[in-house]
């Protein structure tokens, strides 16, 4: 049984229909990425899984407890995954390190000290330990993004979510962020990622996940995705990408 | 990169310059304005001289308004060197050279103005003196008895203690208050509708009731029946519990745009976080929002701090009534207008910080992009 797993979950907007049947399984410590056409739903399906959308059918386990639906304890689902957006989302007006402490102070009840300590730990592993006292602004877009990572692992997470981290950044900073999360798939996270870095992707991912209009038109190893696409609109996106440069 | 474009006829010969055009209306009209300006000040200063009461007043205002006629005089300065930039640039266009000649006309023109400009204010200070100075000074004695200024200034200043006590515990208070009603007015799912309801009911009707009737009933009614507490508390804590109430709900409705103008990104990452909706609320939404909207907030509490001086209606001996009580012996509202110095000289920084604040804003906004 897979760690996290999408069973035929369906997901609309009013009368919209976003996610029509996503199923899709993630084993503990591996990398899946999510590929596909902009608004085809990877980040709709990213926020269903951390319960910032309800869902109107099929159920999300975690860990073989269903996470979705009504009753369920999103507090402390979202302590157990983790979630990065494109556009850093970092509070304004705190800190760097006040950013990173908040939720392991208010949320697990971490005594100040001991959060400040790991928080410090976790920016020195991303080379951000000197930014602790700055504000967001005062940072680049690499820098803020990087925070933004450190902010969700300070939490401990069991899966960590990432919507297209480097989607937003200036060419030169992307190499930064996909480092660190280099180095999280090295050391055993779980990750699901929806991304637009093909490179990245096939290095890194234990599975690829075409996602088409909704649904999970193909999945598997990378080397088959992009070596040898099954589906004829998965070779089409591909022909895209492959013209536009970017793999 | 070189495009090829069809030739068009065109007329050969030299472009058409553009006319020159002249400064001399507006200059005259300079020279008009100039003349009455100065008319205007010599007789207010002559009024002051000759009608003025005796003492300090001759003494200040006499020079003021001897300041005001050299000042008048002082605008014929930009209007003579309208003058030469307007022969100047008359000479240059004779010569041909266009160029200077519009650069003098723009530089004529420009004096032209300022001259203008310099003599608006000071036709307005003359027509305010003069004035003062109607029916025999009779304004300038009831608005400004200086004699009588100064023996009322210091009783006056003592009660507009009182003023600034209510008005900051009523401060104080609203900015807890309001909160408390911002938030239920945005308080969460079905469960929090009978909430927002109330708190939407509570806005509407504090909103639509003058703050001078709020503090009536409240100053008399509450005693008037007895409510236990209420009525014993006196017309200081009657005041500041009815201007709580007042502003309670507009700074509510403050702090809401200002909870509303935050990103619902911002929600979502602290969510995200685990952080349950008080916690996403107290620790990320809410100390946001206040930054946003200090500069409104202190604006209402501006209005605030004013209307402390409606208490007078239920007896609170505040500075308003103490110079009525000044003013009703005497025949002379000059106690009053030490009332309005006092509150012109708390207001007006208060208004400036606002204006900085606004200005810091705005520069922020910008250097974001
Ligand atoms: N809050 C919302 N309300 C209504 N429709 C929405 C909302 N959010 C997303 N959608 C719609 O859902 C669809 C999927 O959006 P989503 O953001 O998941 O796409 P995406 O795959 O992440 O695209 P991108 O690569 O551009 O980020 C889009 O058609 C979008 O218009
Ligand atoms: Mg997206």
């Amino acid at each position: 049984m897979a760690f996290l797993e999408l069973n035929d979950v369906e997901k609309s907007y009013a009368t919209n229909p976003v996610l029509r049947g996503i199923t899709l399984h993630v084993a503990k410590h591996q990398v899946v990425c999510l590929i596909g056409a902009s608004g085809c739903g990877k980040s709709t399906l990213l926020r269903c899984v951390n319960a910032l959308e309800d869902i109107q059918g099929g159920d999300i386990r975690l860990d073989g407890d269903v996470v979705s639906g009504e009753g369920i304890d999103v507090n402390s689902l979202r302590r157990k995954v983790g979630i990065v957006f494109q556009s850093f989302n970092l509070f304004p007006h705190m800190t760097v390190l006040q950013n990173v402490t908040l939720s392991p102070i208010r949320v697990l009840g971490v005594p100040r000290a001991d959060a400040e300590k790991q928080a410090i730990a976790l920016l020195t592993r991303v080379g951000l330990a000197e930014k602790a006292d700055a504000y967001p602004d005062q940072l680049s877009g690499g820098q803020q993004q990087r925070v933004a990572i450190v902010r969700a692992l300070a939490m401990n997470p069991e899966v960590l979510l990432l919507d297209e981290i480097t989607s937003a950044l200036d060419p030169e900073l992307v190499a930064e962020v996909l480092n660190i999360v280099r180095d999280l798939a090295a050391d055993g996270l779980t990750i699901l990622m929806a991304t637009h870095e093909m490179s990245f992707a096939r290095e890194v991912a234990d599975t690829v996940a075409y996602i088409h209009e909704g649904t999970v038109l193909e999945q598997g190893p990378p080397a088959d995705i992009f070596g040898a696409p099954q589906h004829e609109r998965t070779q089409a996106f591909l022909k895209k990408i492959i013209e536009a440069g970017r793999l | 990169m070189t495009l090829k474009t069809p030739p068009v006829a065109r007329p050969l010969g030299v472009a058409q310059p553009s006319p020159v055009g002249t400064a001399r209306t507006l200059l005259l009209a300079g020279v008009l304005l100039c003349l009455l300006t100065v008319g205007m000040t010599g007789f207010a200063a002559y009024l002051t001289i000759t009608v003025a009461e005796t003492g300090v007043w001759k003494t200040a205002l006499g020079a003021a308004t001897l300041v005001v006629v050299v000042l008048a005089l002082l605008t014929a300065r930009p209007l003579i060197s309208g003058f030469r930039q307007q022969v100047a640039s008359t000479t240059a266009a004779e010569a041909g050279d266009l160029v200077s000649a519009r650069k003098f006309r723009a530089r004529a023109a420009q004096s032209g103005w300022t001259a203008l400009g310099s003599c608006l204010p000071l036709m307005f200070i003359a027509t305010f003196t003069m004035f003062l100075l109607a029916n025999d000074h009779a304004v300038q004695t009831t608005f400004f008895d200086a004699q009588f200024m100064a023996q009322s200034v210091g009783d006056v200043t003592v009660a507009f203690g009182e003023n600034i006590k209510i008005a900051l515990l009523a401060e104080a208070f609203v900015l807890v208050w309001a909160l408390v009603i911002a938030l239920a007015r945005l308080a969460p799912s079905k469960a929090g509708r009978p909430l927002r309801w109330l708190a939407t009911a509570y806005v509407d009707v504090f909103r639509a009731i003058p703050s001078i009737i709020v503090i009536y009933l409240v100053g008399f009614g509450l005693p008037l029946a007895g409510v236990p507490i209420l009525s014993e508390m006196g017309p200081m804590w009657s005041a500041v519990l009815a201007l709580t109430l007042t502003y309670g709900a507009y700074v509510a409705e403050v702090y809401r745009a200002g909870i509303e103008g935050i990103h619902w990104s911002q929600v979502s990452a602290a969510r995200s976080l685990g952080l349950s909706y008080g916690k996403t609320m107290r620790h990320v939404i809410v100390p946001q929002a206040v930054r946003k909207v200090t500069p409104p907030l202190l604006n209402d509490f501006i209005g605030l701090q004013k209307d402390t001086a409606l208490v007078t209606i239920i007896g609170t001996v505040d500075a308003f009534t103490q110079a009525k009580m000044y003013s009703s012996n005497y025949f002379n509202l000059s106690s009053v207008t030490v009332v309005a110095i006092l509150f012109i000289i708390i207001t007006i920084p208060q208004t400036r910080f606002v204006d900085r604040l606004l200005e810091r804003d705005a520069r922020r906004q910008l250097s974001k992009g």
